[in-house]
């Protein structure tokens, strides 16, 4: 009952250039429920906007959701959705944000239009009541002089104002799950924590469950109960966050704690993690991480799966089962 | 906002009076006196080019020429024809509605089928239907009218004989025939020139909006009019289309000129009575005020489309209007 | 040269592009040799019985009203209309690029005087401009000919390359070698051509699609190339008389155009993608 996503296998396929397919999403498992935030964290190319994307079916062709993947929100089976049907839950069960809130706006229209249409899309409101709920939701959000703002155009406000009114527009359907993808990475860093503090108070306020994906492990603490790391397109380690934190366990998770700096403690040289992520044509066989893992082994040329490491921690390396751990 | 416009207007002005300058320096171009050569074998009363001589100013030194012209052209004077011995003016004035009627027309189709054809292939872009149009485009697209004109002529006028192939009017209808009579005969007439300028020139217009769809199409704000669960012709006809028309107004700004020139080639082979037959014609009569004014025309339709198509880009621009 | 090399490779790869210069070489191939294998254009095989011939074994395109062979006069007709969109439309991009080139860089009252000039060329639609030229001249010999036309053709390319230019110069590489003190015509040849050859080639090859339509519409009317010279437009004009009776004397010399503008307009369109991948 009070599971809202359950996403389970989800793979994600894409033409690779010498013919064939390989697969950009491979196998990514998660579940959210009512109230909870879940943070997808990885670099870039890693997958997980594609999975964000495909929670909706949004995946731009010529990518493709492979058979076997399923994605079921509460009873509904959003893969098996078309036309219509499929038209009536994105916004209304799930609200997307986007990365760059300048292009991700149309420009040609007032904001205004634009969060109107996002609840006319789903509810039978005249204009006028549509116009009165999207000057609501430009408020909450925190927009100043909401009302002159309502028929503003996109490149008339600031890159902070932007990200507030994509907010606005995911939430104008009062969706359950709000995934956020990116949602502060285009932005200056002092208004990256004002955005911050929208979504978390708009999340309190809602009881929305957060799907939020970002390469900032930063904004994660203290601000989601559960993490997922992804790395080439899989989940190496999930755990609640604060298991994470204290004790990171894929070595991956753990170069990318080492690498983050930190102002307290003592000064200690940032050690960046060796090489760089591969492209798809150049993973190999068995761990994804293996090129670049300080403790890579004899075992780690076969595909880890999912293993655990301590209670709702689980991590896909062979270390969880050997003596000594990671 | 108004500063923008009169300075749009003075950059107008200044080129059609270039334009101007460099019609007459054209028209100079030629040997001798442009009137003399022709005096055997013109329509013109000794009157008639007395007055035309005397517009031109052809018996005084240059600078007073181009003096009379730019005068008389401020006085909508052109000068009299020497084929046809009338003013250019009247001429001009005769042919035009039957080249707003075929030019218009194929705007109309150009600016209807042709867009939608467009965007219906940027939607399904690499689908059969997608390539069969682009190959039907490009074909056209290289095709001469006045041939394509000429095989239509042939398979239907001659061969299946379902439609006339020459003039606007039937020569054989009675001069007190209904107007519907005649809006028909009309209508028959125009259908083979209309359909093999359209035929040529629609490719254009396809690809030109098929491109700017594609370019609008993978924009992020397309994907995010999509996940807020707008319906998929709204994302095509509202979010895309809305800013794909940009290039297709420039478009229609370069054909607005087409308007009023008419096609000189499918004119000619379907003997329209427009303006482009009339300058065809022109050529081997030497009748220099006569081209010199449909070229003036011609130039100054351009101009202005230019100057529609600025304004009408800072109305839909909401960017445009702010800077 | 590697930009423009690399440009042509690239549209060379694209499968519309290979097609189009494909046809094209085979054209010209023909064009060249062909008048060599076939008959003599201007021979009239059989003026009592042998007009308006239909396809057969020993006319493969017929023959027109004069008894002439139909597919030889269609080869040689190649020859013309090819030489003189070749060499119209080089006349043009070098004239367009030389003016484009000063005005973009000079600038001041230089670049003023030359873009109004061009604006109001523009503004003039080109047949209208050609109509004009030929009603003060006579019947045009060929050069003269392909003369007129490669000068009316100039003034998009100019105003092409300008934007070319005025681009380039806020490039580094170029502020830098001014800073250095480059020699301006240095900086003009080193720098900013090579770089506005790949648009140039672009207009270039679009152009002589452009052009072929264009003569051979003039021809058409009885103003372009001038008879006994065969051309396309001419064969078609003379083939209008006797559409009912021989309409192959018409359809094949349009055919050819249709194939030879498109083969062109294909390599263009594979350039034009190599030169700015967009809309593809």
């Amino acid at each position: 009952m009070s599971r809202v996503l359950d996403v389970e296998n989800l793979r994600v396929s894409f033409p690779a250039p010498s013919g064939g397919r390989f697969l950009a999403v491979d196998g990514i498992s998660f579940t959210l429920d009512r109230g909870e935030t879940l943070a997808l964290v990885g670099e870039s190319g890693c997958g997980k906007s594609l999975t964000s994307l495909a929670l909706l079916q949004l995946v731009p062709a010529p990518g493709r959701i492979e058979a076997g993947s399923a994605i079921r929100l509460g009873d509904t089976d959003v893969l098996s959705l078309k036309g219509e049907a499929l038209r009536r839950i994105r916004g209304r069960r799930i609200g997307m944000i986007f990365q760059d809130p300048m292009t991700s706006l149309n420009p040609v229209f007032t904001v205004g239009d634009q969060i109107a249409e996002g609840i006319r899309a789903h509810f039978p409101v005249s204009r006028s009541e549509a116009r009165d709920r999207s000057l609501r939701l430009l408020q909450e959000v925190g927009i100043p002089d909401a009302p002159s703002r309502l028929h503003a155009y996109p490149h008339q406000l600031s890159g902070g104002m932007r990200q507030r009114v994509m907010i606005a527009i995911a939430l104008a359907a009062e969706p359950e799950i709000l995934v956020a993808d990116e949602p502060t990475t285009a932005l200056d860093v002092t208004v990256q924590a004002q955005i911050l503090e929208v979504l978390d108070r708009l999340r309190a306020s809602h009881g929305m469950a957060v799907l939020l994906i970002t390469h900032d492990l930063g904004i994660v603490a203290g601000r989601a109960d559960r993490v997922a790391v992804m790395y080439a397109g899989q989940i190496v380690e999930e755990a609640p966050t604060a298991r994470l934190f204290a004790s990171p366990s894929h070595p991956y998770t753990q170069g990318l704690f080492a690498s983050v700096p930190r102002i307290t403690g003592p000064l200690h040289r940032l050690t960046p993690i060796g090489g760089s992520v591969p492209p798809p044509s150049a993973w190999p066989a068995g761990c994804r991480f293996r090129p670049r893992c300080p403790k890579a082994f004899e075992r780690s040329e076969t595909m880890p799966p999912l293993l655990p490491v301590g209670p709702e921690h689980r991590m896909r390396c062979w270390l969880a089962e050997e003596p000594g751990g990671s | 906002m108004g500063r923008w416009l009169a300075r749009r207007l003075a950059q107008a002005a200044l080129t059609f009076v270039v334009v101007v300058l460099l019609l007459f320096v054209l028209m100079r171009l030629a040997p001798g006196d442009p009137l003399s050569r022709l005096q055997d074998g013109s329509q013109m009363s000794p009157e008639e080019i007395a007055w035309t001589r005397q517009l031109y100013q052809l018996d005084r030194p240059m600078g007073a020429q181009l003096l009379a012209f730019v005068q008389g052209i401020g006085r909508g004077e052109l000068g009299s024809s020497i084929a046809y011995g009338l003013p250019v003016t009247t001429i001009i004035r005769q042919r035009l509605p039957a080249t707003l009627l075929l030019g218009g027309t194929v705007l109309l189709l150009n600016f209807t089928l042709g867009l939608w054809l467009g965007v219906r292939q940027a939607v399904r872009r690499g689908s059969r239907e997608d390539r069969w149009l682009t190959a039907l485009s490009l074909a056209g697209y290289a095709t001469p009218s006045f041939w394509l004109g000429l095989v239509l002529a042939w398979a239907v006028g001659v061969k299946l004989r379902w439609l006339p192939t020459g003039g606007m009017t039937s020569p054989l209808l009675s001069p007190d025939a209904g107007f519907a009579t005649v809006a028909i005969d009309i209508g028959a007439h125009l259908i083979l020139p209309a359909l093999t300028l359209s035929a040529v020139t629609i490719a254009g217009t396809m690809r030109f909006q098929r491109g700017a769809m594609l370019e609008v199409l993978r924009l992020p704000y397309i994907v995010t009019a999509r996940a807020k669960g707008v319906r998929e012709s709204a994302v095509t006809w509202h979010h895309a289309w809305r800013n794909a028309l940009f290039p297709v107004v420039t478009l229609f700004g370069l054909w607005l000129p087409l308007l009023v020139t008419g096609s000189v080639f499918v004119e000619a082979v379907f003997a329209w009575p427009g303006l482009g037959s009339l300058a065809a014609g022109a050529v081997g009569a030497r009748d220099y005020p006569l081209l010199m004014g449909t070229s003036l025309l011609a130039a100054g339709l351009v101009i202005t489309a230019n100057l529609l198509t600025d304004l009408a880009y800072s109305l839909l621009d909401p960017r445009v209007r702010s800077s | 040269m590697s930009g423009p090399g690399a440009t042509v490779l690239a549209a060379w790869r694209d499968p519309r592009g290979r097609a189009g210069v494909l046809l094209l070489a085979v054209i010209a191939a023909l064009a060249l040799v062909g008048p060599t294998l076939l008959p003599d254009p201007a021979v009239q095989v059989d003026p009592v019985g042998g007009a308006n011939l239909p396809p057969g074994t020993a006319h493969w395109f017929g023959t027109d009203a004069l008894s002439r062979d139909v597919l030889a006069r269609v080869v040689s007709g190649a020859r013309v209309s090819l030489a003189v969109a070749v060499v119209a439309v080089a006349l043009s991009v070098t004239l367009g690029a030389v003016v484009g080139l000063v005005s973009g860089y000079f600038g001041g009252v230089v670049d003023g005087a030359l873009m109004r000039t061009v604006d109001a060329a523009l503004a003039i639609p080109r047949l209208f401009l050609l109509l004009l030229v030929l009603a003060a001249a006579e019947r045009l010999a060929l050069p003269v000919l392909i003369l007129v036309i490669g000068t009316t053709g100039w003034f998009g390319t100019a105003r092409l390359v300008r934007g070319e230019v005025l681009r380039l110069r806020e490039e580094a590489y170029v502020q830098a070698a001014e800073a250095l003190g480059g020699a301006r015509r240095r900086i003009i040849f080193r720098h900013l051509l090579p770089n506005t050859l790949g648009p140039l080639l672009v207009a270039a090859t679009l152009g002589i699609g452009d052009v072929i339509l264009l003569e051979a519409g003039l021809s058409f009317l009885g103003l372009g190339v001038q008879p006994p010279t065969p051309s396309w437009g001419g064969m078609i004009l003379d083939a209008k008389p006797v559409l009912v009776a021989a309409p192959w004397a018409g359809i094949f010399p349009g055919l050819a155009i249709v194939i030879t503008v498109l083969s062109a307009n294909l390599f263009g369109d594979a350039l034009r993608d190599a030169v700015d991948p967009r809309g593809a």
